[in-house]
């Protein structure tokens, strides 16, 4: 079933689909080349600076603590399928590692690679393997609001469990969402 | 019940040469022979009626506090390790998750390793395995060893050499499809269920010529007759014909081809009426608006024909499943007096919190009672109907898509898992590992793809209200319907309990501890902290006139995922948070086999 991702900060983003490969990268050529933000290497799309890091939080965290939808619905998409294997709320489990640890070292082009295309330590002393998850709609329709979840975990700006406040999904994502999952929105 | 029967070396040296006579019927003969046999533990569950109940009586509620470890193993594997050894005369069958490593120790020879085999699989398959690497254990008949490996492959490996003799290959692991479970030998029969109802596969149980790996039957959970072996007039529910093609009825056009309904639990078996008993799984999506209908037959108990594989009766549970209560756990058979008379009966302890008693012969319930009292998806069973009478605010599917369903109980883990009970004869009781775990549940819509998780539903996990404890180990009565004594555990109960002639019963914990228990008080013994958590199956047998306990330790499972990291309460009403320190404080990874014995 072909399906596209969709994108909300393209900038940050298209860097790392293209690095990905994979599914994506058909998929998305054609978005990045109207976008003069992606036109950059890879390599520079990837946080360098603290002030730039900065900028490129991928989520809004109100002072009330109101979460923005991507957060919100990266909580839920994370705790239907990633935790299976990285435990509840990207804490780790006893066999695959804590995501919250690993979004402080990796790049978003880094964990998209790894989403996508997977990872595998199988030998004596390990038998690590992440499955490529990026045929998968429900990962990749929504991977955006997975890895604004996880970073927010990760920064600590949002604590274990369901967010309690969150913003409503907005039209535009619905619409989005619909066309990317192939179903009627 | 089982008689007694002390065998002596010469006369057990007797059974096993009489096993490599090739007839159609010795592995059968030879099964019920050796399943009397205290002396040795043949079958994953002990018998082939489920009740890990050992005639072994040298360790008694009197002595089991001298108990120590004799001798250790360590597997060589991290990941979670459920299921338990085999020991067959003189040598100990211990099995591994992936890679499934299986080591034949010679225990006359101070456990000397005769052989080992590790099959090459494909990493790939690790992933498609919902809960961890895990799995069940190995069986015996006809002088070998059946392994069913992660990618789905059955193996028979000769119990003296482990060399191969042949090898099946009873699915695709491709699109999501594992093995997980123990097989079950039945007369000429090997029986293998599937895994994968996160992966939207359809389960089946698969019959193999025990000679000659070649399929004989193979018996879906869902689909039209010709795939579900179920006769429209002759099968029955709850006494009534299931009617043409009922694995498709209950379903939205062509969702039952990825109905799901695996099969990964147990399989017993009784010779008597030569029915097999078994749970099918989940139906997919956990998105119960997704898929509308009562999704037949996932959910469901099964009694089929031994030989043929045709439906006899079935009973399923919970129909339309809202909240992943897999019907697989363990079916008990057991002769018993109810309500005055003796009854045939079938005891299982289901996912979503009741504990069902059936006539095994006919499927009539006879008793559907909560065994955590904290259930509160459903009031009460409906004897007649079979019909759970469903309390409408836990209901996800009457709260709909993107709507977060709170504290519903049991949460998905289920009040017991696979983790396997077992019944004494002398007390009459069950004694039932348990969790004591409650839920939030968001459904919301998702899109198949093969091999890739289809799963359409957000948990979250804590502890039952009011309780600071995540398990129960509790005794139970199959006729009352009630529990009768219950020890409060600090994490859920994964381990499988036995239960000895000792008035002993003994089970594992999440932490690691060893526990010997008094069969009738349930007042602890014994304990002896193992090196990783428990969520093998406690098993006994004898070694030179001498009675071991063994079990595996190395935590993992869908314990290691849920519990490792701690559990959440979003709930901060509940005053729980803060009551729990997650497992990982209290144990690691590792396998580890433990032998116990007493002092010489």
């Amino acid at each position: 079933m072909p399906f596209r991702v969709f994108l909300f900060r393209t900038a940050l983003l298209t860097g790392g689909l293209i690095a990905a490969g994979g599914f994506a990268a058909a998929g998305f050529a054609q978005d990045k080349s109207s976008d003069p933000a992606a036109q950059q290497p890879a390599a520079n799309a990837a946080p360098a600076a603290p002030a730039a890091a900065e900028e490129e939080k991928p989520y809004k965290i109100a002072p009330d603590g109101t979460v923005d939808w991507a957060v919100y619905n990266g909580f839920r998409r994370y705790n239907g399928i990633c935790y299976v294997c990285h435990g509840p709320d990207g804490e780790g489990s006893s066999f695959a590692p804590a995501l919250v640890d690993s979004l402080k070292t990796l790049s978003f082009d880094q964990f998209l690679e790894t989403v996508v295309n997977g990872k595998e330590t199988v030998n004596t002393a390990s038998d690590k393997k992440m499955p490529a998850l990026g045929s998968d709609p429900n990962v990749m329709c929504y991977i955006n609001d997975i890895y604004a979840y996880l970073k927010a975990r990760s920064d600590g700006a949002v604590g274990r469990g369901r967010p309690a406040k969150f913003e409503k999904k907005t039209k535009d994502y619905a619409d989005a969402e619909a066309s990317c999952m192939g179903t009627p929105g | 019940m089982p008689r007694l029967l002390r065998v002596s070396g010469t006369a057990l040296a007797l059974v096993l040469a009489m096993a490599a006579v090739p007839t159609i019927a010795s592995a059968n003969d030879e099964l019920l022979k050796l399943q009397k046999d205290p002396n040795q533990w043949t079958q994953p569950a002990g018998d082939y009626a489920n009740t890990r109940y050992s005639a072994l009586k040298q360790i008694t509620t009197a002595n089991v506090k001298n108990l120590q470890p004799a001798w250790t193993f360590s597997t060589g594997v991290l990941r979670g390790h459920e299921g338990g050894p085999l020991v067959i005369g003189d040598m100990m069958y211990i099995h591994a998750p992936f890679p499934n490593t299986v080591y034949a120790l010679d225990l006359a020879n101070n456990g000397k390793i005769v052989w080992k085999y590790e099959p090459k699989q494909d990493p790939n398959v690790i992933p498609v395995m919902c809960c961890d690497t895990v799995n069940r254990g190995v069986a015996y008949g006809d002088g070998m060893i059946f392994l069913h490996q992660a990618d789905t492959t059955l193996v028979a490996l000769d119990a003296k050499t482990g060399k191969v003799a042949w090898s099946a290959k009873d699915g695709d692991a491709t699109k999501g499809e594992t093995g997980t479970s123990a097989p079950l030998v039945v007369k000429n029969l090997v029986l293998i269920g599937n895994s994968g109802g996160e992966f939207g596969v359809r389960g089946h149980v698969s019959a193999y010529d025990i000679k000659t790996g070649k399929l004989v039957w193979q018996a879906h959970s869902m689909g039209p007759d010709a795939d579900t072996l179920m006769d429209p007039v002759k099968t029955t529910a709850l006494g009534k014909p299931v009617g043409k093609d009922s694995g498709i009825s209950t379903w939205q056009g062509d969702q039952w081809k990825i109905g799901g309904g695996t099969t990964w639990g147990w399989i017993s078996y009784d010779p008597e009426t030569n029915l097999i008993y078994y749970g099918t799984g989940n139906p997919s999506t956990w998105n119960p608006v997704q898929r509308p209908g009562d999704n037949k037959w996932s959910m469901t108990i099964f009694a089929r024909d031994a030989d043929t594989g045709m439906a006899k009766w079935v009973y399923q549970m919970t129909p339309h499943d809202e909240w992943d209560y897999d019907g697989v756990n363990e079916m008990i058979l057991t002769d018993q007096k109810f309500g005055g008379k003796d009854r045939k009966l079938l005891v299982h302890f289901d996912r979503n919190g009741f504990g069902y008693t059936l006539d095994r012969v006919t499927g009539e319930l006879l008793v559907a009672e909560k065994y955590d009292p904290a259930v509160n998806w459903a009031t009460k069973i409906d004897l007649k109907t079979g019909l759970p009478e469903r309390d409408k605010k836990f209901s996800t599917e009457a709260n709909g898509e993107d709507v977060n369903s709170q504290g519903i109980c049991p949460a998905a883990l289920g009040s017991k898992d696979q983790q396997p009970a077992a019944f004494s004869p002398e007390t009459g009781l069950f004694y039932v590992p348990t969790n004591h775990v409650c839920m939030d549940y968001e459904p919301y819509k998702v899109a198949y793809t093969a091999g890739q998780p289809y799963v359409g539903a957000t948990l979250s996990m804590y502890p039952a209200p009011g309780g600071d404890h995540l398990g129960n180990f509790i005794a139970w009565d199959a006729e009352k319907g009630k529990i009768v004594w219950s020890i409060p555990e600090p994490f859920s109960v994964w381990s499988g309990a036995l239960a000895t002639a000792g008035g002993v019963v003994f089970y594992g914990t999440l932490e690691g501890y060893l526990k010997a228990v008094d069969a009738k008080t349930g007042k602890e013994l014994y304990k002896f902290k193992t090196p990783s958590g428990i969520i093998g199956n406690v098993n006994t047998f004898t070694s030179k006139g001498k009675q071991y306990v063994a079990v595996l330790s190395g935590v993992g499972g869908w314990a290691g995922i849920g519990m490792a990291a701690g559990l959440t309460n979003p709930q901060e009403g509940l005053g729980a948070v803060g009551a729990y320190q997650s497992l990982s404080q209290y144990t690691q990874l590792g396998g580890t086999l433990t032998v116990f014995a007493l002092p010489d």
